[in-house]
């Protein structure tokens, strides 16, 4: 399966990344080559094996459920770029 | 109309009842000033790692068990990836391809009977933060939005049934046993208000027998009142479509209750493609037998069982024992008063559904904010069991008990205003020969075959005892000396 510059362009839009022609033409060229090594994995015999969700095989380890952390919000502001009545101000979400 | 068939399904956010967030120990309590509940996790400050909440797994499996589901041994979190300034890591942790809870049913009940529908599945997920357009000083809120992330993080359990239901009161009906079983196993506060219980419905058309028509996903519907009307606007707007020879075109709409409308909210084309991934920052989560074993024997008993219970320990209609189980809180009200009435069910049960559900309902209250605490409607009980109050007069103290007279005590306005029943032989008697000796007239009219001149005579006995005389005793003494002196 080869992407082609359209479904590059629209991965660019949904991850908020702008490419310009060259840069899609080169992303194009890399994507498709891990997509070539995606298909080589596919054309492997998985049945029966359970698909892997995690890179280690341990599970998740779980915190009790207590209220550990205070209140930080103007350290956290203070590197905010803009903010007002402890808000964070960002441009106008239109819905 | 009637040749199309209605197709709804339901997504349902429930915020679980923790103390802290899903991923971090910041705290969930409601209200707070604008993000100081917002820890790095939270905000996605570099670098940080989200730790998952042991009792958010915890409520989650207390509802999978619920539900008669299964409670799968091993679940994934995946990044759903959007971009929203209320979202700042720009994905929120959810679950995909394996969630918690798969495949468990609910039972309603409408009009048209009992149905089961059927629930696909219910994962674990963050809430967002939340926008604000308003409130920001003059001039600001032209060009921005102000962004509170102390609700980012709180835990939520999206539930999500199959398409199963076929109108908007069936709808209705399954948010409502929904909503009243998340709070019966604790699990949620279920307040609508604040946003601790939100449905989403996916609502589609189509002629009997036909393929699922195009569904769109209708939000902002937070109240029962605003589902049902949200939903039959959107039907008609939806056959509209069709029969006007166009096509439903999928969408998110939003509910308008001030116009009574759905409108367009955004095209899904873009929004939809959430690329989801395994989270690499969090591990599968693995539910031992033994952890479901353990939460399975501390939850309550659920609705279904304590009614049969109910009906079976206690002798009660399904009738009774499906209004005494509408909610735990009316569950164990009842309990209590059968506890205090030295286990006369069924009055009590009559009492409960009868006298106070009326006054609950026009005070506007609910039976856990009763003025009139389950111990002392048992204690009123008691007095109507042993013959000391009638059932007039019981009605009369329990008036004085919901305003809190003599401390709310049966036994306390009895004693004070004097309303013990007269249950003495010797005086009914008296008053019975006064009134026959008095009225003359009517009992001459009784003579001649006229009930109603006795209705008359007991009336009058009633009035000479304000009432307090026993009933029973005044019809049977009055009989008595009507049929002798024939």
């Amino acid at each position: 399966m080869a992407l082609d510059l359209e479904q590059i362009r629209r991965v660019a839009r949904l991850a908020r990344i702008t490419v310009n022609e060259a840069e899609a033409r080169a992303s194009a060229e890399q994507l498709n080559g891990v997509m070539d090594l995606i298909a080589q994995m596919q054309a492997v015999d998985t049945t029966g094996i359970a698909p892997m969700s995690h890179a280690l095989d341990v599970v998740q380890r779980l915190r009790a459920d207590v209220v550990s952390e205070t209140d930080q919000r103007s350290a956290y502001q203070a590197i905010a770029p803009a903010v007002e009545a402890g808000l964070y101000l960002v441009p106008k979400v239109i819905e | 109309m009637s040749d199309w068939e209605v197709v709804i399904g339901l997504e349902t956010h429930a915020q679980l009842a923790t103390q802290s967030k899903i991923f971090s120990g910041a705290s969930t309590a409601f209200g707070a000033a604008p993000n100081t509940q917002a820890s790095a996790v939270d905000i996605a400050l570099p670098g940080v790692l989200p730790v998952l909440n042991a009792q958010a797994v915890a409520l989650a499996i207390r509802f999978g068990l619920a539900i008669g589901a299964t409670v799968a041994p091993r679940s994934v979190f995946a990044r759903k990836n959007y971009f929203y300034p209320d979202l700042p890591k720009g994905y929120q942790i959810s679950q995909y391809e394996l969630p918690v809870v798969q495949h468990g049913t609910l039972k309603i009940v409408t009009d048209a009977g009992e149905k089961t529908v059927r629930i696909l599945r219910a994962h674990l997920e963050e809430d967002a933060g939340k926008s604000l357009h308003e409130g920001l000083p003059e001039g600001l809120s032209q060009s921005v939005s102000g962004i509170d992330l102390n609700r980012a993080g709180t835990p939520l359990l999206e539930i999500v049934t199959e398409p199963d239901l076929r109108s908007s009161a069936e709808a209705v009906a399954y948010a409502r046993a929904l909503h009243g079983l998340v709070r019966w196993i604790g699990i949620c506060d279920g307040n609508m208000q604040e946003g601790s219980f939100r449905c989403d419905a996916n609502v589609s058309v189509r002629k009997f027998g036909a393929p699922l028509g195009t569904r769109c996903e209708i939000k902002n519907l937070n109240s029962f009142r605003f589902m049902e009307r949200a939903i039959e606007f959107e039907v008609r707007r939806q056959i509209e479509c069709i029969e006007d020879g166009g096509t439903v075109v999928q969408e998110t709409r939003l509910y308008d209750p001030d116009r009574d409308e759905t409108r367009a909210m955004r095209s899904k084309e873009d929004a939809h493609d959430y690329r989801y991934f395994p989270d690499p920052d969090l591990l599968p989560l693995a539910i031992s037998a033994e952890e479901i074993e353990q939460v399975r024997r501390a939850m309550p008993e659920l609705p279904q069982a304590k009614r049969t219970r109910f009906e079976t320990q206690y002798q009660l209609s399904s009738y009774d024992a499906s209004m005494l189980t509408s909610s735990l809180e009316h569950a164990e009200y009842f309990e209590a008063c059968v506890q205090a009435a030295k286990g006369e069910a069924k009055l009590c049960a009559n009492w409960q559904n009868g006298e106070l559900a009326a006054a609950l309902n026009r005070a506007n209250l609910d039976i856990a904010q009763s003025p009139v605490p389950a111990a002392a409607l048992g204690g009123l009980v008691c007095r109507l069991v042993d013959g000391t109050l009638s059932s007039k007069l019981a009605k009369e103290v329990f008036e004085a008990m919901w305003l809190g007279e003599h401390g709310g005590l049966a036994d306390a306005i009895i004693e004070a205003k004097g309303l013990r029943q007269i249950s003495d032989q010797g005086a009914i008697e008296a008053m019975v020969d006064e009134v026959l000796a008095a009225n003359a007239d009517n009992v001459a009219q009784f003579r001649a075959g006229k009930e109603k001149a006795f209705n008359a005579l007991v009336g009058q006995v009633m009035k000479r005892t304000k009432g307090k005389a026993n009933p029973a005793q005044v019809n049977d003494l009055l009989r008595q000396k009507l049929n002798a002196s024939a």
